[in-house]
Order: C-alpha cells, then sequence, then structure tokens
C-alpha cells in the first residue's frame, strides 16, 4: 500500500522552498524556518505567494510527488505536473465507462449512497451525544428521513434524477447539523444554508476549506493510481474542473471534514476570531484559524480506524488511496463491485 | 483491448521471471508500470549495481561480460543479463544474480533459459549450460538447459504477450501458490485480500441503499 507520508503545508506568504541535499528548506525572509527529509513527504500544498526553486521542482516531478499551489481560502490555482504515468489501458476503461450511461449510473448511485450514508452517521453520532431531548429528536427525525432518501436512490433512472435525491439529501443533512454543535457555541457559528464562493458564514468558511483540502488529497490518490482525475462520472466534465476527484470527495466530506469542523467548534479550537468577514458579507478564515485546521487535518489523517474490507488498521490519510484503487479495480474489471467509503 | 498486431511487444527478460512468479505481478509491473520496492527488491539493486561496476574483469582465461545487453527477435524478447562467461573452449556460460538463498520457485531458470535462448541467436552457437549465483549462500547452482526449459520459455513468451496485450488484471494467486503472496514487494498494491472478497464487495453493493437502523 502507498505509504502514507507527510504533506508539508506552507501558508506563510513569500516563502520560498529550495532543494538542499535530500531535504526541502523552507526560507522566509532569508531565515531558515525548517527543514524536512524529502522521503517523508507524498506532497508539497502551498498556499498563494509560495516559491520553489527549479531544483526541487525538478526532483518533485521526478519523483511523482505531488505540488498543489491553492489560493489563501483554499481555492485551487495550479499543480505541478511530471511525466503522465499510470496506465492508458486504465484511462481507456474509465473514459469508457464514463460514455456507457448506465455504469456510469451505477457508479454515480454509490457515490451519492456514500455521500448520504456518511452524513447519516453523523447525525446518528450527533444524536448518540446530544445534551437535550429536542436536539436528539431533530436528529433522529433528519437520519430518518435521509434514510428513505437513501433507499430512493436505485429509482433514479437519469444523473439528473440521482443530483435531485443527493440535493435534497444534502439540505435535510444541513438543516439539522447546527443540532450537533455544542449549546454553548451554537450562536457563535449561526449556519442556515450551505453557502460558498464565497461562503457567507464562519461554518461555511470551515467546511469549504476542509473540502478543499480533502479535495486535493482525492485527485492525489487519483492521479497515483492513475486515473484521470478530470473525467468524473456523477459530475459533469467541465473545463478545468475535477469532476472524478469531485466524485470521490462526496464519499469523504462528511466523516473526515464536516465531523472535523464540529469537533473543532464543539472543543473551542476554532472560534469566530479565526475568521475575518468582508465588507458584503463574506467570511473567511483568517491566518491563524487556517494553521489551526490544517494541523488539526494532519493529525487526524494520521489516526488509524480498522477499513471495513480490508480488516487492518488504516491510516485515515490513506482511505482516499483506498478507494482510488477500488475504483480503478472496478474500472477495470477486477473486482465486480465499487463500494463507496462507508463510515462506521 | 488489443494492440495493432503490427506492432508486437518486446518482453522484457524480467517480465517472463515475473510471469512465472504471478501473472498478476507480472501485469502490475510491466502492462500498469507498478512498482514498488521492498527489502528484496531494494538489496537486489544494490547487488547488481555491484555486479554492474565490475564489468571487463576476466579470470584464467575466461572473458566476462557483465551487464550485456541480449536479445532474441524470433522470440521477441530483449534484456540484459548479469553475468556471461566467454570460455577458452567456446562456451557460453550466463550467469544469473539473485539475492535469495536458494531456489524457490523455478522462475529464475525460466529467465535464465530465456537468456541462452537470446544468446544462442546472437552468437548461432549453442548454449547448454548457465548458472544461477546465490548472494546469500555465494553458492553457484548450475543449470541445464534441457527441452523441457526451452520448451517452458517459449510458451511463456506466447502466454506474456497475449497477458500484456490485454488490459485485463489477471486474479491474485490462489491455494498453495498464494504464499508467494507474503514475499512479494507488490502486495499492497495487488490487495489480493481485496480482489479475493470480491463476493463481499457485491453483497454490500446490494445493501448499499439499505442503511441499517441503529438509531439510539
Amino acid at each position: 500500500m502507498t505509504l502514507l507520508q507527510n504533506t508539508l503545508y506552507v501558508t506563510t506568504p513569500d516563502a520560498y522552498l529550495r532543494l538542499e541535499g535530500e531535504t526541502v528548506c523552507v526560507m522566509v525572509e532569508q531565515q531558515r524556518r525548517l527543514q524536512v527529509p524529502l522521503h517523508h513527504l507524498g506532497a508539497l500544498v502551498l498556499f498563494d505567494h509560495v516559491m520553489l526553486s527549479p531544483a526541487l521542482l525538478g526532483r518533485c516531478a521526478e519523483d511523482g510527488r505531488s505540488v498543489v499551489w491553492l489560493n489563501r481560502s483554499g481555492r485551487f490555482q495550479a499543480r505541478l505536473e511530471g511525466p503522465v504515468n499510470g496506465n492508458i489501458l486504465l484511462r481507456q476503461a474509465q473514459f469508457r465507462t464514463a460514455e456507457d450511461g448506465r455504469a456510469a449510473l451505477v457508479l454515480a448511485r454509490a457515490t451519492v449512497a456514500g455521500k448520504l450514508r456518511n452524513s447519516r452517521q453523523v447525525l446518528m453520532r450527533g444524536a448518540r451525544e446530544a445534551k437535550s431531548g429536542a436536539d436528539r429528536d431533530t436528529l433522529v427525525k433528519a437520519a430518518r428521513l435521509l434514510a428513505i432518501q437513501i433507499r430512493k436512490l436505485p429509482q433514479a433512472e437519469t444523473l439528473d434524477a440521482l443530483r435531485g435525491f443527493e440535493g435534497d439529501g444534502a439540505r435535510l443533512y444541513f438543516e439539522s447539523l447546527p443540532a450537533v454543535m455544542r449549546e454553548p457555541v451554537r450562536e457563535q457559528f449561526p449556519f442556515e444554508a450551505r453557502s460558498r464562493r464565497p461562503p457567507r458564514d464562519a461554518f461555511n468558511a470551515l467546511i469549504s476549506f476542509l473540502y478543499a483540502l480533502v479535495l486535493a488529497d482525492c485527485r492525489a490518490a487519483l492521479e497515483t493510481v492513475g486515473l484521470d482525475p478530470q473525467l468524473g462520472f456523477l459530475h459533469a466534465v467541465r473545463p478545468g474542473r475535477p469532476a472524478l476527484a469531485l466524485d470521490l470527495l462526496e464519499e469523504f466530506r462528511a466523516p473526515l471534514a464536516d465531523r472535523l469542523a464540529l469537533t473543532l467548534i464543539n472543543r473551542g479550537q476554532i472560534q469566530p476570531g479565526d475568521f475575518d468577514c468582508r465588507e458584503g458579507g463574506a467570511v473567511l478564515l483568517n491566518d491563524k484559524g487556517r494553521k489551526t485546521v490544517i494541523t488539526a487535518y494532519q493529525e487526524r489523517k494520521q489516526e488509524t480506524l480498522t477499513h471495513p474490507l480490508l480488516q487492518q488498521d488504516t491510516p485515515i490519510g490513506l482511505l482516499p488511496h483506498i478507494q482510488a484503487r477500488l475504483l480503478a479495480r472496478f474500472l477495470r474489471q477486477d473486482v465486480r463491485a465499487y463500494v463507496p467509503y462507508l463510515q462506521r | 483491448m488489443q494492440r495493432p498486431s503490427d506492432d508486437r511487444l518486446q518482453i522484457p527478460l524480467s517480465a517472463l521471471n515475473q510471469y512465472a512468479y504471478c501473472p498478476r505481478r507480472c501485469f502490475l509491473i510491466h502492462g500498469e508500470g507498478e512498482f514498488r520496492d521492498n527489502v528484496h527488491t531494494v538489496s537486489g539493486t544494490l547487488e547488481h549495481e555491484q555486479v554492474d561496476r565490475q564489468a571487463g574483469e576476466s579470470k584464467a582465461g575466461v572473458r566476462v561480460e557483465y551487464a550485456l545487453p541480449v536479445w532474441s527477435d524470433a522470440l521477441g524478447l530483449s534484456g540484459r543479463c548479469d553475468v556471461v562467461e566467454f570460455h577458452p573452449d567456446g562456451a557460453i556460460y550466463p550467469v544469473e544474480y539473485k539475492h535469495g538463498k536458494r531456489k524457490q520457485w523455478d522462475n529464475d531458470d525460466l529467465q535464465l533459459t530465456a537468456q541462452a535462448l537470446c544468446l544462442e541467436e546472437m552468437t548461432g552457437k549453442p548454449v547448454t549450460t548457465g548458472a544461477i549465483f546465490h548472494q546469500q549462500s555465494k553458492r553457484r547452482r548450475e543449470v541445464a538447459f534441457d527441452d523441457n526449459l526451452r520448451r517452458a520459455v517459449k510458451s511463456a513468451v506466447v502466454a506474456v504477450q497475449a497477458l500484456l496485450s490485454s488490459a485485463a488484471c489477471p486474479p491474485p494467486l490462489c491455494g498453495i501458490d498464494a504464499r508467494r503472496c507474503g514475499e512479494c514487494s507488490l502486495r499492497g498494491i495487488c490487495q489480493p485480500e481485496l480482489i479475493g472478497s470480491d463476493r463481499e464487495l457485491e453483497q454490500l453493493s446490494q445493501t448499499l441503499f439499505e442503511p441499517e437502523e441503529e438509531l439510539p
């Protein structure tokens, strides 16, 4: 299995990264801030104005180490692309499956089922831990409704119908999500509906940023197994859109991002002061908030759980890689079904 | 998906070895471009580097070529011999260096025989014996290239050509052969356990839309 290696996140503007022997050296204003052995790093994620020396770029390309640039709010800007690798025959199988409407629908249904089941899992855990009967009732009711929504999925005969069920399910989920927040912090994070580009409240800003981090990992996982991240089954193809990475992200939104966001809020690790409100209503994480979230996400990725299929201890950070590999196996007909990651 | 037939694949000699060990491993390495080092392959590479570096030396009238490129147009094979000894009496004697103590599977013999067939085609002279040199025991084990081995190489070449021309990955080894999975460097990528749970995957996919009622 792919080793779970660290991702180096650099958020300091105008930092300069260079190759020094077998290490990466992070320079800020001519000062050496950090030096990390290259073989510990699986990826570099750079926010905003971060520069890399040509030698380091070349080395990352050669090793197949992913280098991604995101803007301050976590939106994708650019990535380093080394030689195209992986199996062209696998990509052909991916393209054939996407063109076969029936097969694409089967995969898209599995993706939506994974998303809604994992969302429901967050609500049910919230219900078990609820401090008040009212919250518990809200969450139990929403979980029941979500279950109904999930059972409907096989009826979706078109992608549009499926996306309709998905949208309804997501709305149900987000409506009840504030009940998972603890009473004392709930007022600090008023949240009514999902908003993005830009997020209009702190909770939306928080989950948007986490989705961007998980998406970068999903994309890297797909590229590692040789799949084309731009051709998806649920998400339509659009120029520049990593449709397959967005498909894969769906399984992980609730367990990796939403759950972590709720924990950070409930424990008071993230507070209203970690966000900047801009004129007009946009809300974004500030530098301090971003650092807290990145650190927490990195720690979460190192935690292990027992993978339901492999029956072995797996670092959470490897889950997207395992799913990407399962998907590749399914596409080349190595196995007869694709099963999304299901949070227990 | 078939490749055009005029564009015949040249099979690397090492692919024959991989194929004899496990067809799935062969496909993952040569068809999918997957390769992961493990302890065995890393030390193997280091040993090969040592062998390769001594090129051109000779001993007792024997001319020794290290890392010699060899090929067979007739079979569609190409690769490299670790060591080929050219003896004063005209005998040509390939030696393949292997990390392990002793032969465990007959894949090494197959690879060595394929080298011999290449050498025969290249030189027009018979190559009748060679040896596997085991690094750990520092012993040579002589291999006679009999008709059985020669036939095995030819059928392996055909099989590997068919394998690498298709998009389908063979299933993992099963039964007693699955013992080989334990020391295979590609185990993590191959995921024999997952493929083995194909039926479980199918069952899970059928209950995907039936969320469990486990409300508090």
